[in-house]
């Protein structure tokens, strides 16, 4: 989205990742299934969840998991780099059903988060690695994670 | 199944195998319905004219997109094999564990790609549930020219 650039320098050990806020739907997760192929039952069958011993249908984990990348793509701009990206789907979440056709009802909201681990210069690159997670409405990251990612560097390289 | 490995010599027989290869096409509208669902309105994923002005010269996939599969079936298909010796075994659960990718070339509107699933370990491990069968299936996507755009790695946790 042409907004301002991150540069290699514009962060230290200890940033934050721009939060991202996602709100999981009953309409997201069809979406989901259609545009990624996914057609688990265990995403929209109430019995099959039932039977697979998670109470209702679940998100996706790797809808969090795309989320996750959403979360970093936007914050290391288009002259950042994604070079790796991985999670763990460690706990369940449920998303909010549709009161109308466009709008949810009222509840959770989950936040997509991540603070820097390291940064170094490697064969000529500028590598930032990130610890990254999905953070439920209790605070609970669902979802933990790591990306590296190689940012622009203000001083141009050689 | 509560004696002896979980790993039936059916399940280690799997281990390297690779599947049939499967293709994918890389389509615009695929690209757009997909960062819709995620709920990402990156210009990149859906603006074609200032896509072409980026530095990637064109419509690319979001991270982790790969296409359509157009020959040799869809992600539950890739590890039918799998899927099965792992049901043999008397294992009827099986979770989504977690993803780790490695991106190398940004996948763009217009590709083909050929990716190949394979097995690459099985481990069985106790935790708060029980015994658990966790297997990682790895992914390598390669292009047209045959280069490879990016390899991932799935845990499937079975139990």
């Amino acid at each position: 989205m042409a907004k301002k650039q991150l540069y290699y320098e514009d962060v230290e050990v200890g940033s934050e990742v721009t939060p991202l806020a996602k709100v999981a739907t009953t309409q997201m997760l069809v979406k989901w299934a259609g545009a990624s192929g996914d057609f688990n039952p265990l995403h929209y069958e109430d019995s099959f969840a039932q039977a697979m011993m998670v109470g209702t249908p679940i998100v996706h984990g790797a809808l969090k998991r795309a989320w996750l990348g959403h979360l970093m793509t936007d914050w290391i701009g288009e002259e950042g780099v994604l070079k790796k990206l991985s999670c763990q789907y460690r706990g369940m979440d449920y998303p909010r059903k549709m009161a109308t056709m466009y709008t949810p009802h009222d509840g959770e909201t989950w936040w997509c988060k991540g603070k820097v681990t390291d940064k170094r210069v490697e064969a000529g690159e500028h590598i930032v690695e990130c610890e990254i997670w999905v953070e439920n409405g209790k605070g609970e990251k669902t979802t933990p994670g790591k990306a590296t990612v190689v940012l622009p560097s203000k001083k141009r390289r050689g | 199944m509560t004696e002896g490995s979980m790993i039936t010599d059916k399940i280690s027989s799997l281990i390297g195998q690779l599947s049939e290869p499967i293709i994918l096409k890389v389509e615009a509208g695929a690209i757009t319905r997909y960062a819709d669902a995620i709920g990402d309105l990156n210009p990149l994923y859906r603006d074609v004219e200032y896509a072409r002005n980026s530095r990637y010269g064109e419509i690319i996939c979001p991270p982790g997109f790969f296409g359509w599969p157009i020959k040799g079936g869809g992600v539950e298909m890739t590890m039918s094999k799998v899927v099965g010796a792992v049901a043999e075994a008397g294992l009827w659960r099986i979770l989504d564990g977690g993803v780790e990718f490695e991106f190398y070339i940004p996948v763009r509107a217009g590709d083909t790609l050929t990716t190949y699933g394979q097995l690459i370990d099985a481990r069985e491990k106790v935790g708060r549930s029980g015994r658990m069968l966790f297997l990682i299936i790895e992914q390598k996507y390669l292009n047209q020219n045959g280069d490879l755009v990016a390899v991932s790695r799935a845990t499937l946790i079975c139990s």
